[in-house]
């Protein structure tokens, strides 16, 4: 028993790294641009496939290093030419704008690479459990969460200490007065918003090694990533860092108990929080309420 | 104008088959109108964005579906259970979320929609999971000794909807022109000065929400009646986002405009699935052209053409 809940606790956690790396990316988005960006598991997916269809000629290791800035790439295109037209209109313009764009980028994976999945090999060194007692914790897995820790810690770092991501940190209060004070907002909006997509298209590689490929799969893992955002406090970093850990640990519980409800449980989750603290756990009242 | 979308709709299965439409097709454009009218009830008469409304179509749908399966083989019974399973739903959830505004407020309902969703997915015993829920279909209604064929009769089953989509429309109608809904308006253009005179904002919001939730059940059950079946996937965010988009395309400031922007929609689709397999993508670039070039919506456009 004891095993089987260590498994789903350690499941659980991985599983919400992996939602915290992929809500991280969409609440930065979402707190500079107003912007929530439904094609989030569209970039998902493309960071993957573009790393499966290079690993040919760069091995896993280069897909992993190259495939995100790529995808980032093409967010940063994205932005420049569809969604920057959109700022200062209704969010319900850019929310719409990048709905179609999910299903362009579900649509173009799905006719490039076929609509059948593909698996992806991962490093035998990777490959191995590292015990036999505790043979769920794969090499793989332990190295996607310490891909995810260093990831977030180097993104806290980034807006913690560097100019561009004080910028970022202080146009998420108050733009306008960042804007006056001499920063170009564009800019910056479109150098946060590559940001969020080279998370997705991490996201999306690392994925890619431990559950396959599959032009729908980002769809799927969408949702949990707006619940972890909800759950933290729409506008909190750190609240999303926490959303994603516990919907993640709590639906890995649940699944030892009561399995078929294991993804239910975020929702549940989501409405006791808004029932007992509106704002999120990490919330603060007035910002984007 | 009121007067040409009432001949258009009343004469629709007489003009529609010679040109290349069929009657069941007319009674989808009705039946997701109404639906993009409610979901407009909402975001452009109120000017709150519920993105995940497509929940209570869907649970319209398996109301209505429900109660023809298991309960009785009324019509009008499921039509009444489906509205209130939709509409109950709605103001409960409502209750919820009325104090968040924007995209917190879209990113809510959203979430929410989804628990719908998961349910309908997973309860297979009840629901039929994701094959969806069958093993039922519309009764014929009688009224003492005469009895009227909707089932066999797509004519009949067309007006019957027609019937019921004038009812909801002039119901809502009636709303927006009394003085909650002259409210509901005031509310959308300045929230705060609504506020400053008093009006207890939530509370409007929250009538509002449930009441659109209420049409959209109503607009659910009739489309589980129209297919005989209640799936899944009605009630997915996707389907919100389908909704939104019609009230968009036909002009979400206009009355009329959510039904011009299902027509437009729903025989795209029909039209572009039987094409090519590809339809995903030209829908999603639909959404992209709207929005970039046509935000104000086809009647918001010809309006401004007129007054230019």
């Amino acid at each position: 028993m004891t095993q089987v809940l260590l498994f789903n606790i350690t499941n659980g956690l991985i599983i919400g790294a992996f939602y915290v790396l992929m809500a991280l990316g969409l609440s930065l988005i979402l707190n500079l641009s107003n912007v929530i960006n439904f094609a989030h598991g569209g970039f998902l997916v493309l960071g993957g496939y573009i790393a499966y269809a290079i690993s040919p000629s760069v091995g896993f290791w280069g897909g992993l290093l190259i495939a995100p800035p790529l995808t980032a790439l093409i967010g940063l295109l994205v932005e420049r030419v569809l969604i920057r037209p959109l700022y200062g209109r209704d969010p319900l313009y850019s929310l719409l704008l990048t709905f179609g764009l999910a299903f362009i980028l579900e649509d173009s994976t799905r006719f490039i690479w076929g609509a059948q999945g593909k698996p992806v090999t991962i490093p035998p060194m990777l490959a191995q459990p590292l015990s036999y007692e505790f043979f769920f914790i794969t090499g793989y897995r332990l190295f996607m969460v310490a891909v995810v820790v260093v990831t977030v810690a180097l993104l806290f770092v980034l807006l913690r200490y560097t100019r561009l991501g004080i910028r970022i940190r202080a146009g998420t209060l108050d733009l306008e007065t960042v804007s006056a004070l001499g920063t170009n907002v564009r800019a910056l909006r479109s150098l946060n918003f590559a940001v969020g997509i080279f998370l997705a298209g991490l996201s999306g590689v690392l994925a890619a090694g431990q559950l396959g490929l599959e032009p729908t799969m980002g769809t799927g893992l969408l949702m949990p990533s707006f619940i972890a955002i909800i759950v933290g406090g729409v506008g909190s970093l750190p609240g999303t860092l926490l959303g994603g850990l516990l919907i993640g640990v709590a639906s890995g519980i649940t699944a030892v108990f009561f399995p078929s409800a294991s993804e239910a449980v975020m929702y549940v989750l989501m409405a006791v929080v808004l029932l007992i603290r509106p704002r999120g756990l990490l919330g603060e009242e007035g910002m984007m309420t | 104008m009121l007067g040409a979308i009432w001949a258009a709709l009343l004469l629709a299965p007489y003009w529609m088959p010679p040109l290349g439409g069929y009657t069941a097709l007319g009674t989808r454009v009705l039946v997701l109108g109404l639906a993009a009218m409610s979901v407009n009830f909402l975001l452009g008469f109120t000017g709150v964005l519920s993105f995940g409304h497509a929940a209570y179509f869907g649970l319209g749908a398996y109301g209505a579906g429900l109660t023809l399966k298991f309960l009785a083989g009324s019509t009008p019974l499921s039509l009444l259970c489906g509205t209130l399973l939709g509409g109950l739903a709605g103001a409960l959830l409502g209750a919820l979320i009325v104090r968040r505004r924007g995209v917190y407020f879209a990113m809510v309902t959203i979430a929410f929609g989804q628990v719908f969703y998961y349910i309908a997915f997973q309860w297979s015993s009840l629901t039929g999971g994701d094959d969806g829920l069958r093993g039922f279909a519309r009764q014929p209604l009688g009224f003492g000794s005469l009895s009227i064929d909707i089932l066999g009769n797509e004519t009949y089953f067309y007006y019957f909807v027609l019937i019921c989509f004038a009812l909801a429309v002039g119901l809502m109608a009636f709303v927006l022109s009394s003085p909650f809904g002259r409210t509901l308006i005031a509310i959308r253009e300045n929230e705060r000065r609504a506020r400053f005179l008093g009006i207890p904002v939530e509370r409007h919001i929250w009538i509002a929400f449930t009441l659109s939730c209420f049409f959209m059940g109503f607009a659910g059950a009739l489309y589980a009646l129209t297919n005989n079946f209640a799936d899944p996937r009605g009630l997915h965010y996707s389907q919100s986002g389908d909704f939104v988009m019609m009230a968009v395309m036909g002009g979400m400031r206009t009355f009329w405009g959510p039904l011009l922007g299902a027509t437009v929609f729903v025989v795209l689709q029909d039209y572009l699935s039987s094409v090519t397999v590809n339809w995903m993508s030209f829908v999603g670039l639909l959404f992209v052209l709207v929005v970039l070039f046509f935000p104000r919506g086809l009647l918001g456009f010809i309006r401004r053409g007129k007054a230019a």
